[in-house]
């Protein structure tokens, strides 16, 4: 948290680097010799329209990440970080290569569900939902996967406290 | 034999079509999904309207069945014996796992991972430690690296046992059942021999393994390969050929390629439907360049070919142990980086240094540079992956679980969609969900 708060000034030095590199349109960081591209709430969809097409055919893992605490200095300066993130990780069978797309959503924000390109993602954008309360619209049955139907709250938000609802250990009750 | 009219095997370097998951395929079949919450489907059964009357029925099954493996829940909706939209309820076993894994220091983490997929333990806890070996770039020597491959290996024999004795049991082959516990059994107390546990090892480590491999290991491990090929003949003859196994298995829960890659489903369900796709073959991690094995592929994309996939892939795996026993290079079982890696018992004794990083490392662990990954393994039922956040501290910050059962769960209702309720038992036992791992 301590080293979030940085001066303006060093955002000015940073405009006059060098256009970030760019792949499928969107800007590219490389991560262990891993593709991963950053989007927004508003380029997101194309963006996933555009892999398809790129004969990435398969969305194998798609999560949610709360950076409510910070720690986090690898998005490009163009992406402005929010709350949230939705990584979405590809593949591809034909290019044998992955790829990563890390789309930023901020608390109340809503993002597309990526359902219709993928039918895959309609268990794991639940589960997004449902641990960190991110709306995905035009998903077809947004509801809670793992947590109760009535639950409270997202638990794998970072202010979702550890130990937070008391575990009562009971003896059994004697027989008779 | 009769398997090879079934399944073919392919040798590297095919090159696939560039097939790419044709959504509209799958979508338009949608209405083999049933999407409805428990509370409409109360209100239903209450109203019993001509519209919803007497011949459809919305029925339970699960979550306490003995042939769902575990706690899974299926909503049916029926018009008599037929299945016609279906949704897999889950979350009975939900722990937290992903939360509790925020608490826990790396080192610690293996512990919590291996219990997700019980039957398979070591690759979760393989995907795990290349991903936070990714956050940290350390190398592991080459014995570590040969001690992990042979341990999955046998590990994915294990597991494949099991599912021969579940599917056996759950379609009536009840001996099956007994002859698929007797051989993981085996099995077993070689792991027991060498991670001190039957299951949950938390053996495979970041930076290596927990301990070396016991004295006379070659001897057990060549013992065990002699001792499963010649029962996996026997049950060939019990049930491939059996014309009651083939009748319940073959055309039941068919799937193509197109909606397997859209629903996201990997592993051996990918593979029955002809699909040629393996992450040891395509892209290999440990040293599976270095060894020979063929992916087994099936054709009609049915229960019958997932069932004589994973046989045959336990025929592979024997294959790879035994150069992995051949192979087994010299050296380190863990990297011999101060950081990472605890000082020797022995040291410690001596040493007040040492009994100090001891402590420390047990104690606050180890810190992990900022960054994110994801690391990927092929575990008996598809893609485990691993997708970590640190935040420079000695716990992660995030850490996913990408769990093959909870992704190829999702095809269930497209498999049982159109089929009969006593199919849906052979269709679940062939999709071979863990519970653990779905609800972590």
């Amino acid at each position: 948290m301590s080293d979030v708060a940085t001066p303006d000034e060093e955002l000015v030095e940073e405009e006059t680097v060098e256009p970030e590199p760019e792949l499928h349109g969107a800007p590219v960081t490389v991560v262990a010799g891993q593709n991963v591209l950053h989007a927004t709430v508003e380029t997101y969809p194309e963006l996933l329209a555009n892999l398809q097409a790129e004969a990435f055919g398969q969305v194998v893992d798609l999560c949610g990440v709360d950076y409510l605490l910070g720690g986090r200095s690898d998005v490009p300066a163009s992406i402005e970080t929010k709350r949230f993130e939705v990584v979405v990780n590809l593949l591809s069978h034909a290019k044998r290569e992955r790829i990563r797309v890390r789309a930023q959503v901020a608390e109340g924000e809503s993002i597309a569900s990526i359902f219709d390109l993928y039918p895959g993602t309609e268990a794991m954008e639940r589960e997004a939902f449902d641990m960190y309360g991110i709306d995905f619209h035009g998903h077809p049955d947004l509801c809670r996967i793992l947590m109760p139907e009535n639950w409270q709250g997202h638990p794998l938000r970072k202010d979702f406290e550890v130990g937070r609802i008391p575990v009562q250990f009971k003896a059994a009750p004697r027989q008779g | 034999m009769a398997l090879t009219e079934d399944t073919e095997t392919t040798d590297s370097g095919q090159a696939d079509d560039g097939l790419v998951g044709d959504a509209s395929r799958v979508t338009g079949i949608d209405n083999a999904v049933l999407r409805m919450s428990e509370a409409e489907v109360a209100a239903l059964t209450q109203e019993t309207t001509d519209e919803f009357g007497d011949s459809k029925m919305i029925i339970n099954m699960g979550p306490s069945h003995p042939s769902t493996h575990g706690v899974l829940r299926l909503m049916l909706e029926m018009e008599g014996e037929t299945v016609l939209r279906s949704k897999p309820i889950i979350g009975y076993l939900h722990t937290g796992m992903e939360k509790t894994g925020e608490q826990l220091t790396y080192l610690q983490g293996c512990t919590n991972v291996t219990r997700m997929d019980y039957a398979a333990p070591l690759f979760t806890e393989l995907a795990f430690s290349l991903a936070v070996e990714n956050l940290l770039e350390v190398e592991i020597p080459d014995r570590a690296t040969w001690i992990r491959m042979m341990m999955c290996e046998l590990n994915r024999m294990t597991s494949h046992l099991l599912f021969m004795a579940t599917n056996g049991m759950d379609l009536g082959a009840v001996s099956m059942m007994i002859y698929g516990w007797r051989e993981r059994e085996e099995v077993l107390r070689f792991f027991e021999k060498v991670t001190g546990l039957r299951m949950n090892h938390n053996y495979i480590r970041p930076g290596g393994v927990a301990a070396d491999l016991p004295d006379g290991w070659q001897e057990d491990v060549l013992g065990l390969c002699d001792l499963i090929e010649p029962r996996l003949e026997e049950y060939d003859i019990l049930m491939t050929g059996q014309p009651i196994w083939r009748e319940r298995l073959q055309g039941v829960g068919v799937i193509n390629e197109a909606e397997c890659l859209a629903l996201g489903a990997t592993g051996p369900l990918l593979r029955s439907a002809g699909s040629s796709w393996d992450l040891r073959r395509d892209m290999p991690y440990l040293a599976y360049d270095d060894v020979d094995f063929d992916v087994i592929i099936g054709t009609y994309g049915d229960s019958f070919d997932r069932y004589a996939i994973r046989l045959n892939e336990i025929r592979e795996s024997i294959r790879i142990v035994r150069q992995c026993v051949a192979n087994m290079p010299k050296g380190d079982y863990r990297v011999q980086n101060k950081k990472v890696t605890p000082p020797p018992r022995a040291r410690i004794d001596e040493s007040m240094e040492a009994l100090i990083h001891h402590f420390k490392i047990f104690t606050e662990g180890f810190k992990v540079p900022e960054g994110e990954t994801y690391a990927a393994v092929e575990s008996p039922r598809g893609e485990v992956g691993v997708y970590l956040v640190s935040d420079g501290s000695s716990t992660p910050a995030r850490m996913h679980v990408r769990a093959p059962s909870f992704v190829n769960l999702q095809t269930l209702p497209h498999l049982m969609h159109g089929g009969l309720l006593a199919d849906a038992v052979a269709i679940i036992s062939s999709v071979d969900p863990i519970m653990g791992e779905v609800d972590r």
